[in-house]
């Protein structure tokens, strides 16, 4: 059977940082990959160095950055949930988890991919994970995916112990990079530093991009219902 | 965008006086913030769509800008403005620090800001 990755993740770039290498391992291996993009990052702060973007143009932008980095790791299929950055928790977990669950059923993934919830740092982060999670409490117990999920909140080690899944990811460098050079308005300024970095074999650069991270969680184990 | 030319950007403000229309206003620290930088208090605000009555809009400062809006019964306002751009139904006013981070915005429209979420397609 041809594993198949569903990545949920709320914003164009989430899919990069962090995980580029996870997928692109995943689809290396023969594996399918759908990504079900939250948000076209309507409220990201990058409006482009120089200025390129506006806030009304923002999303459009990076709609286009969102396929390209897509292409650069090998995506088979890109989903958009529609929903507006900065705005996930506010929503209701249970329509959220419901629109969630109908792309489930239609993917059919073996592994799902998103934000640890409460340790993700950003707030649509940890509620677009929850409502994965309390998706996926909502299938049956027996055949659900395999849940993992990308945590990288401050000392978030101290209360989810040590990720259960360590990549050396060194193998995907050039499609890391170039993933996330595809998200142009918002990793220009970074990545020229890190580049610099990267050349000058910089070990904390190095550790950033040469090892990914994930925690295998049970869906059962989070009380999210509303 | 451009940089603010005040004479210009009060000549496209004059065009709202007198007029019910939409704004988007908003302010940010970035949701890194707090993240990068503990004990950092991260504030923002977000309203999109709001309907304001304009009495009366004025440009202040030497750059960056701030923008003061009298309405019939209160005021919107606005600081660190720097940069703008017109459409045919838009006024996009943005505050970009250094490394083009958005700050501020403040837009006025005689319609609707749109729902840029287009493409959604997890209903199809």
């Amino acid at each position: 059977m041809t594993e198949k990755l569903l990545v949920v993740f709320p914003h164009p770039d989430d899919e990069s940082f962090g995980c580029a290498g996870i997928i692109a391992k995943h689809i290396k291996e023969g594996g399918e990959v759908t990504y079900a993009c939250g948000t076209l990052g309507e409220m990201g702060r990058n409006m482009g160095s120089p200025i390129f973007a506006t806030r009304e143009s923002l999303p459009l932008v990076r709609e286009v950055e969102l396929k390209e980095a897509c292409e650069a790791l090998g995506i088979q299929k890109l989903r958009k949930l529609g929903l507006h950055d900065k705005t996930i928790e506010f929503e209701s977990i249970e329509t959220l988890s419901d629109m969630l669950l109908k792309v489930i059923k239609e993917e059919q993934p073996t592994k799902i991919l998103t934000h640890y919830p409460n340790y993700a740092v950003h707030p649509d982060h940890n509620a677009l994970g929850a409502a994965t999670i309390r998706a996926v409490q909502k299938l049956p117990k027996v055949g659900r995916p395999t849940v993992i999920a990308h945590a990288f909140s401050r000392n978030h080690e101290d209360h989810i112990g040590e990720a259960d899944v360590v990549l050396n990811v060194t193998e995907f460098m050039d499609t890391k990079l170039a993933a996330l050079k595809a998200h142009r308005s918002q990793t220009e300024n970074m990545l020229k530093g890190v580049e610099l970095q990267l050349s000058n074999n910089d070990p904390e650069a190095l550790s950033f991009f040469a090892t990914e991270r994930f925690w295998v969680v049970d869906a059962e184990q989070f009380d999210l219902s509303e | 965008m451009k940089q603010i030319d005040t004479k210009e950007l009060q000549n496209q403000l004059q065009a709202f006086v007198n007029d019910t229309v939409y704004v988007h206003l908003e302010t940010t620290n970035g949701a890194y913030a707090a993240h990068h930088n503990e004990g950092f208090l991260s504030a923002g605000v977000f309203l999109r769509n709001g309907r304001i009555q304009v009495e009366r809009a004025t440009i202040k400062g030497d750059g960056p800008y701030r923008i003061g809006i009298k309405l019939p019964e209160g005021w919107l306002y606005a600081e660190g403005l720097t940069h703008f751009e017109k459409t045919p139904t838009q006024l996009l006013i943005a505050g970009l620090n250094a490394e083009g981070r958005l700050a501020v915005a403040l837009q006025l429209s005689r319609q609707p800001f749109g729902d840029q979420n287009k493409g959604v397609d997890a209903n199809d």
